[in-house]
């Protein structure tokens, strides 16, 4: 194998497995230092740099970090990271002081931000210390978007929310909530100097079975119910409950209507419990509220009697494993289930969906509706419009809202100051900063600390299922968030080479506790992964290879397990391992890590 | 020294033995030597052997004298037992263990200067008595722990650190060991574990007196460009002569087409070494023609490794002596006092 380059930010920055499994890449490790430091402020300033909503996203993130942490690939659980966000957001200080100066007098550019949700907040906020003047338009009467209208009160206290969303508002964001955008080109007539499009995926999908027309009046479209409970319109739902649908959003459906009164509820899911959307732990919060979960059932038809909505017919079906992690369906021969109930919430699916984007307003749209995009820039075919969020790649969730935003920001910026939004991009970069402090020193805690993941206390459920404005999960306690950021391995404090001062004395390999070290004759990755002292089976773990050394043999790491415990530096007697944190510089304007 | 506690965690896919034990279960405390320290790795590669040999820890008896190489019985094998003797006394303390429990795998790690230099006579008596046992000496030709004077087998000529020729002769305990008699002698190195780990795992198995000269640099005080027990050095100037694969009872024999001629040695345990011989008529089992050759090499300046001399066959010091089968704590009352009669034939035999 060819010597592994270190200059490459990327090589770095995949073996901090949480930052890279982050859409936002937020530097996870450095933000949990900062936490066990009690440094809260900094914590949370750190996390809003990169992701913008800490204190929401550490309520409902969908964690694509968790299950890329060392942690599970080491022993099992990964760090409670997402309650970890939560932690600093909950016990941070006046962070006034860290916020970014806006200037008074404006660069003369005018941006539009259609939709108010994360997408556009997130915009709105890298673009505003710039000096650009943003307009941004929703038709409902506050911020948030989909935070606001989607995420019951249960999940994400209306503070929680409104304290993030008004930190960027009150940037001095020109809000226009309330506003209804019916045309595109209405909005290209105002001639600003840029249009983001964040309005989301707000449809929520339909199912189109026998008898559905005429019970119209007692079904609800999952978000738009969710929505309308959100904004105080609907406040109680009665008798039997179905919900149908696997996803968080079903998860949020059955879970309200329990908390307005429904006397029975129950989520149908057409395939198996293990495939389904939600996450694993919105699942187990909604049984642990005593609501069954029926899997295996596609819907067949909805029973009425004179319009009045008695039951749906359920066919009866079992996975068959296809081998490759799917499922076929095939009936069970049993005969199909009427299951009663006198309302249905729909929650199979949002589509992003923007018919007040005329098709012929110079936008370009795929064949599956979705608008046609840049995926680096995100610009649209029309130069002008840039899309992001659920409305650019269809529903994913809030920090590839994030993520996009940063994004479309930079390409935003780059063309109002005349650049070329391609070729202008600032390029990604890595710092590695030595982490020695004497000789058995290190800056960082590189002890192992072998607990098992805390678990994060909950409210009381019978007076949780009493109000839906009661918030289910209490989070760590200060106690318990310091506990658990003991946990982290600090994988972005690296394990650097240097091949001219080893005298391959063999102290690493047999100091080292996961036999990540091997010094041997150079082969093919192939080969070489099967040499190691520990043979390196997970091909998504890089391996770390060094240039020839003294006796032509070459230094091979295996990325994978490693525990970051610095051990191999501490017993290099030449200082040819050092341990050094690597800040990777994720493009974003004016960012705080790298101001 | 190192304040990092060793983590317990290990690799999820390290091989588990019949024991089931890892060879992190093997360990010992973390290492208070220098960092880069050979010993470190001579104590790796024992806690290796033994893992792979599968053998019970509380089954050992490690020993040992003063000295840097004399502190690493701590760093391997925690939960067996253990002796740290007086300086250069532990092969007294070594034939006391093992004559009284002869069940007990026996080794010693010692030093150059433990044994070559306050413990020599000790050394030369228990090499002569075969006691059955892996005798290890950890040889950076240094006094390590006093910050780096020669030691006695240092080789004359070479330089301290701060660049003083050595004007002695060496003592070579490999020679020794040969001339008086151990049934298994090798040298190696700290550095080449592939080499080393199948030399301990033979050793261990020998019955008699195994002897392993390891080359072992001390990074502080003799790893520098005037020291002939450096890393570079030895890896510049050893020849390995014969190599030797620890193969156990039961194992599939498997075919191999490197270089060299090879020789499949019978242990009387019912494993095999299978010696690979890089000089043709070379005889691991001719021991003048083993003194001879590393006579010359040394005359040479070259470091002959590998597995020098073995005689599978030989007696032990329980075959000299007649000693019970059976460990003496093991022995009951009928045993150890066998009545009147048995007496009175005792005194018959000396009238």
């Amino acid at each position: 194998m060819k010597a592994t380059n270190i200059a490459d930010p990327n090589y770095f920055h995949k073996v901090v497995d949480c930052q890279w499994a982050c859409p936002a890449h937020t530097p996870v490790p450095d933000y949990i230092r900062l936490i066990a430091e009690e440094r809260y402020t900094e914590a949370y300033m750190l996390n809003w740099d990169s992701n913008v909503f800490p204190g929401i996203l550490g309520r409902t993130c969908d964690r694509p970090c968790e299950p890329a942490c060392r942690r599970v690939r080491t022993e099992e659980k990964p760090v409670a990271i997402c309650r970890l966000k939560r932690v600093a957001a909950d016990h941070k200080g006046d962070i006034s002081a860290y916020m970014p100066r806006v200037p008074k007098k404006k660069n003369g550019k005018r941006i539009c931000l259609m939709g108010a949700g994360p997408a556009s907040l997130a915009v709105a906020r890298d673009l505003l210390p710039f000096g650009y003047e943003i307009d941004m338009f929703d038709r409902d009467p506050a911020g948030g978007g989909m935070m606001r209208s989607q995420i019951p009160a249960f999940r994400l206290p209306a503070d929680v929310l409104e304290e993030e969303v008004d930190l960027i508002l009150d940037m001095g964001v020109n809000a226009h909530f309330g506003y209804e955008i019916t045309s595109m080109k209405q909005m290209l007539d105002m001639d600003y100097d840029a249009y983001f499009v964040g309005t989301g995926a707000p449809r929520g999908r339909d199912l189109d079975l026998p008898g559905r027309q005429e019970v119209d009046d007692h079904i609800s479209i999952g978000i738009d119910w969710l929505s309308s409970v959100a904004f105080g319109h609907t406040s109680s739902i009665s008798g039997k409950v179905i919900v149908m649908g696997g996803g968080n959003t079903a998860m949020d459906c059955c879970r309200t209507s329990k908390r307005l009164g429904a006397e029975r509820v129950t989520v149908v899911v057409r395939s198996a419990f293990d495939v389904m959307k939600a996450s694993e732990w919105e699942k187990e919060d909604a049984m642990s509220e005593g609501i069954p979960i029926i899997n295996n059932r596609p819907p067949k038809e909805f029973l009425h009697d004179n319009g009045k909505l008695t039951g749906i017919v359920f066919e009866c079906v079992k996975p068959i494993p296809d081998g490759k992690g799917r499922y076929r369906y095939e009936p069970t021969g049993e005969p199909d289930v009427v299951m009663e109930c006198d309302h249905v919430l729909m929650a199979i699916g949002q589509e992003n969906h923007c018919p007040w984007v005329e098709r012929d307003a110079g936008i370009e749209f795929d064949k599956w509706d979705c608008p046609i995009l840049d995926e680096d820039t995100l610009q649209s075919s029309h130069p002008k419009v840039f899309f992001g969020g659920d409305s650019a790649l269809g529903p994913e969730n809030i920090i590839w809202a994030s993520a996009h935003a940063h994004k479309a920001a930079i390409s935003i910026h780059l063309m109002c100051q005349g650049k070329d939004i391609k070729q202008d991009r600032p390029p990604e970069g890595v710092n590695l900063i030595s982490q020695k402090m004497g000789i058995h020193q290190w800056s960082y805690d590189a002890e192992h600390d072998a607990s098992k993941r805390f678990i994060v206390p909950h409210a009381n459920k019978r007076k949780a299922l009493d109000n839906i404005k009661i918030e289910v999960e209490l989070g760590f306690d200060a106690r318990l968030g310091l506990k658990e950021a003991q946990r982290c391995l600090n994988c972005d404090v690296q394990t650097v080479f240097t091949e001219k001062l080893c005298i391959e004395c063999d102290a690493c390999v047999d100091i080292c506790p996961m036999d990540c070290i091997t010094f041997t004759d150079n082969a093919e990755e192939g080969e070489l992964r099967a040499a190691l002292t520990a043979p390196a089976e997970n091909d998504e773990q890089d391996l770390y290879v060094s240039e020839s050394l003294t006796t032509g043999r070459v230094m091979v790491k295996d990325e994978d397990v490693c525990l970051h415990c610095g051990l191999c530096a501490e017993r290099c007697p030449t200082h040819a391992w050092d341990m050094q944190k690597s800040v990777i510089h994720v493009p974003q304007l004016g960012s705080y890590a790298t101001r | 020294m190192t304040y990092v506690v060793k983590p317990r965690v290990r690799h999820p896919l390290l091989p588990i033995n019949e024991l089931g034990l890892t060879r992190r279960d093997y360990e010992g405390a973390v290492s208070t030597l220098c960092a880069g320290c050979g010993h470190d790795s001579v104590s790796a590669a024992i806690v290796q052997a033994c893992a792979e040999l599968a053998l019970p820890p509380h089954k050992f008896a490690k020993v040992s004298g003063i000295g840097c190489s004399s502190k690493t019985p701590s760093y391997f094998l925690s939960h067996s037992h253990g002796f740290n003797a007086v300086h250069g006394r532990m092969p007294s303390v070594a034939t006391g263990a093992n004559l009284a429990n002869r069940e007990l795998y026996c080794i010693g790690v010692s030093g150059d200067g433990d044994s070559a230099s306050i413990g020599i006579g000790q050394f030369a008596h228990i090499v002569r008595r075969r006691i059955n046992m892996l005798y290890i000496v950890d040889n950076n030709g240094t006094y390590g722990l006093t910050k780096g004077q020669f030691s006695a087998t240092n080789d004359k000529g070479s330089t301290s650190k701060k660049g003083v020729p050595n004007l002695y002769e060496p003592i070579d305990l490999v020679s020794m060991a040969l001339q008086i008699g151990a049934s298994f002698v090798a040298r190696s190195f700290s550095g080449d574990k592939r080499q080393l780990v199948p030399l301990i795992q033979a050793g261990l198995v020998h019955k008699g007196f195994a002897f392993i000269d390891v080359i072992s640099p001390c990074v502080a005080f003799n790893n520098h460009n005037g020291s002939t027990k450096s890393y570079d050095y030895v890896r510049d100037h050893s020849e390995r002569l014969v190599s030797a694969d620890y193969i156990a009872a039961g194992e599939e024999i498997t075919v191999d087409y490197e270089s060299g001629s090879l020789e499949d040695v019978a242990m009387p345990d019912g494993s095999t070494l299978r010696l690979r011989k890089l000089e043709e008529d070379y005889d691991p089992r001719d021991r003048v023609q083993a003194l001879t050759h590393v006579q010359r090499a040394a005359e040479a300046g070259e470091v002959v490794t590998g597995l020098l001399y073995v005689d599978p066959d030989a007696a032990d010091c329980h075959d000299a002596l007649g000693t019970p089968a059976a460990p003496l704590n093991s022995l009951d009352e009928s045993a150890l006092c066998p009545g009147a009669a048995a007496l009175e034939g005792v005194n018959a035999q000396l009238q």
